[in-house]
């Protein structure tokens, strides 16, 4: 095969096996799935078999979580049991119950004006709370689902304590399970308060926003001091995706504002990216010498916090600072230059301003990279007659591309969701009159995520739009990370031969 | 290695091809360092000037003074200073325990849940962070932390999820030895011994970087911040302040201030950085690629 064909036809390999990759992706979510449903079904099996073969401490603890324990000298085990057992009953009771019954309809009675006698005047009475329904019925649901697999874990320990007192083995007494907290049960210990950060901080209002999409959230319907807001399924989703007459604005604006994503995680990623490489090249080169000084003077610019630069430089670039001012003063332009005026200048401008953000930080990362390829595979090249832009290309890309193609992949998806460099720049403007309207103003610079702030902090405050895009922006990121976690294990086959 | 390949290198080193290039490249190191450096200068130059607060298009000043660095003291900047002082302080501290934990024991354990939890925050972390802001808002605000209250409640924020950043100092541990764990253990140390009294010690350089960034952070975290402190001057950080100088109404009388609100800012933290920018580029170079 010629070789100017063969990049052709490597891509073409690359690109065919995508839906390859697609396809074994949702092949190996239904196994998944069909491992799962098959786990619960043998869980179920095993609690049939426990109870039948259970003596009566065993079928006991069904009912009474910790008895068997207990009864077996694991005080502490089964009073921690218990506890739960008895906590998640009284929750239920007392105050579990109401949001579950609620949940379906996210409250009945909302604001209501009463005509109050005394005060001869209407007065707003407050009822139900559909936000609180909301989050204290999901957390009630996960309590829910914490104790089932509490109960399991009871039952399955009452059969082994039966099993192991049956055989005459020693069971874990409360002091062994208290000494191996910080023994091999270290790990729980360690793993106690960030987990329950993460759970509380990030999983919970995950949840409860991707159920927001699904309901009509807004500053009008704040759940309970204006109006209940209730569930309307896939309404919100229809209104983005449907290229309708009224909902033409959400889509034209959703459209626009991926597409520019897109674009500028790519441009900002790649540009960043090889430069950087590049630049480590240079002062890494033999014959270069302050290459101390070079890093030190770029890394110093990591140093300084972003905001600072990045609000400054925005300034600088303004219709009457420092940029135009120089270039007028020069006699090179006679009117300012619209850097943020316009739309591609400003989406140019922001490109290049991000590459004076980024070069140091991919610098540093290439120059370790660099370092550590091994010189006798440059004397090699060298003796066999190779140039310097063979040796760059077939040694030096690959193993870099080899080495830092998941930290790539994090970068693009990062810059997708890089709010401070857009918003800091540019807020987003130029607006695009076009696409805003509903949407609130967007504008020909804004990123999925600054177009979500600015829904979320607009004047309606359309929190449910905002979980919309959210999740949009959240399948968008998914799909792109599968897709080039299909690429990279064909890559590392191709460095592997070479 | 014979001398004939060597004496070949050194003399291609002086050829008339090489030198060009050397030059060339010399070209473009000094014009980058000017271009790189250049905003800051600008920065600095620009908020010593006297003579007028809006923003103009030349940067020299005409009247050199310290007025406007006197003037921050008569605005909020140096409660916004303290602020987000106390947080970085906090952050940094707290931060460091809950990544180290969590980077430690996914590194050093094998327990069933370990993979499918590494991967459960994988995914989580495919979400946007802004998406949980609203929740953690109102939450914040029924515990009363948020807009004048905002700084306990930010620090809050920050720590709580950050056991999701444990990517680097895992690639750092990864790279100690596990024969070190077992000849303590063998000796009759516990797990948690092996940690504090022989992993730990040894792990300046990854504590350190840990440390470092998350002191960063919130200097420069601007979402978050605005968001908690809503409408509330008192509670932002200076990220927050600083910006909101910038603002159409506010700029003419600021923006000089603006300028020495940031080098303010910028000066300590730049400082710090570079005293511990050894640690800072081992733990880029070292795990972060690895990760």
């Amino acid at each position: 095969m010629p070789r100017w064909q063969k990049p052709f036809y490597r891509l073409g390999q690359a690109l065919a096996s995508i839906p390859g990759g697609f396809a074994r992706f949702f092949a190996g979510i239904g196994k998944g799935i069909a491992k799962f449903f098959k786990g619960v079904g043998e869980n179920i099996a095993d609690i049939g078999r426990t109870f039948v073969k259970g003596d009566a401490v065993t079928k006991g603890s069904f009912l009474v979580m910790g008895l068997a324990n207990m009864c077996r000298g694991q005080i502490l085990r089964g009073l921690m049991f218990l506890l739960m057992e008895v906590v998640f009953i009284f929750y239920m009771i007392t105050t579990g119950g109401y949001w579950l019954s609620m949940l379906p309809s996210l409250g009945l009675v909302g604001p209501q004006e009463e005509y109050d006698l005394i005060l001869d005047t209407y007065v707003t009475t407050y009822h139900d709370n559909s936000f609180k329904i909301l989050l204290y019925g999901v957390l009630t649901i996960f309590f829910i689902l914490a104790f089932i697999v509490t109960w399991r874990m009871n039952v399955k320990q009452a059969k082994i304590s039966q099993e192991m007192v049956e055989s005459h083995r020693r069971l874990k007494s409360s002091g062994d399970d208290l000494r191996s907290l910080v023994d091999e049960g270290f790990y729980k210990t360690l793993l106690a308060l960030p987990l329950t950060g993460i759970l509380i901080f990030t999983v919970m209002p995950i949840v409860f926003m991707t159920l927001v999409a699904f309901t009509n959230y807004d500053g009008t319907h704040d759940g309970y001091f204006n109006n209940l807001f209730h569930w309307v399924g896939l309404d919100n989703f229809n209104q983005i995706i449907t290229w309708g007459n009224g909902s033409t604005v959400y889509s034209a604006a959703f459209g626009e504002v991926l597409t520019w994503t897109l674009i500028w995680a790519f441009f900002a990623t790649f540009t960043n990216y090889f430069l950087g490489i590049f630049v480590a090249m240079m002062i890494n080169k033999k014959g270069i010498r302050f290459k101390k000084g070079f890093r030190t003077i770029l890394v110093m610019t990591i140093a300084i916090p972003q905001f600072i630069s990045l609000l400054y430089v925005s300034k600088m670039f303004a219709k009457n600072g420092i940029v135009n001012g120089f270039l007028m003063d020069m006699g090179w332009i006679t009117t300012a230059l619209p850097f943020w005026e316009e739309a591609t200048w400003a989406r140019i401008t922001i490109i290049l301003v991000n590459i004076w953000i980024g070069i140091p930080y991919l610098m540093l990362v290439a120059t370790g990279i660099l370092m550590n390829i091994p010189a006798d595979l440059y004397e090699s090249a060298r003796i066999d007659g190779a140039n310097a832009w063979k040796q760059f290309s077939k040694i030096t890309l690959p193993y870099m591309l080899f080495i830092t193609g998941p930290y790539l992949l994090t970068q693009f998806t990062g810059n997708m969701s890089n709010f401070n460099v857009i918003y800091l720049l540019t807020t987003g403007n130029p607006i695009n009159a076009a696409a805003s309207g509903a949407a609130g103003s967007v504008g020909y610079t804004d990123l999925l995520v600054t177009w979500l702030f600015k829904i979320t902090t607009g004047a309606e405050s359309k929190y449910y739009m905002a979980s919309v895009v959210g999740i949009l922006i959240f399948i968008v990121v998914a799909i792109i990370t599968l897709i080039v976690y299909n690429f990279l294990p064909s890559i590392k086959n191709e460095e592997d031969f070479q | 290695m014979s001398s004939g390949p060597t004496l070949e290198k050194r003399h291609m080193g002086m050829t008339a091809a090489n030198r060009l290039s050397n030059t060339v490249i010399y070209i473009i190191l000094i014009v980058m360092s000017i271009v790189w450096l250049a905003p800051f200068v600008f920065i600095v130059m620009q908020s010593f000037r006297v003579e007028s607060t809006w923003m103009t298009g030349y940067v020299m000043p005409q009247k050199w003074g310290f007025d406007n660095y006197i003037a921050l003291g008569k605005t909020d900047f140096w409660h916004w200073y303290t602020n987000t002082f106390i947080i970085a302080l906090f952050t940094a501290a707290l931060q460091t325990v809950i990544v180290l934990c969590m980077s430690y024991t996914l590194s050093r354990f094998r327990f069933k849940m370990r993979r499918p939890l590494m991967k459960f925050m994988l995914i989580l972390g495919l979400f946007p962070g802004m998406l949980t802001m609203i929740i953690l808002y109102r939450v914040l605000k029924d515990l009363g932390m948020t807009q004048d209250n905002a700084v306990p409640g930010l620090i809050l924020v920050y720590i709580a999820s950050s056991g999701m950043g444990y990517y680097v100092s895992k690639g750092f541990f990864d790279t100690v030895p596990k024969a070190l764990d077992e000849a303590a253990r063998v000796d009759g140390a516990t797990r948690a011994q092996v940690l504090w009294k022989i992993i730990l010690p040894m792990a300046k350089p990854i504590v350190i970087y840990t440390v470092l960034t998350a002191f960063m952070g919130p200097w420069g975290d601007f979402v978050f911040a605005r968001y908690i402190s809503m409408n509330s001057t008192e509670g932002m950080n200076v990220a927050v302040g600083l910006q909101s100088w910038l603002t159409l109404d506010q700029i003419n009388s600021r923006y000089t201030m603006f300028c020495a609100g940031g080098v303010i800012v910028a000066i300590p933290v730049t400082i710090l950085f570079m005293c511990l920018q050894r640690y800072y580029v081992e733990g880029v170079t070292g795990g972060a690629v690895k990760g």
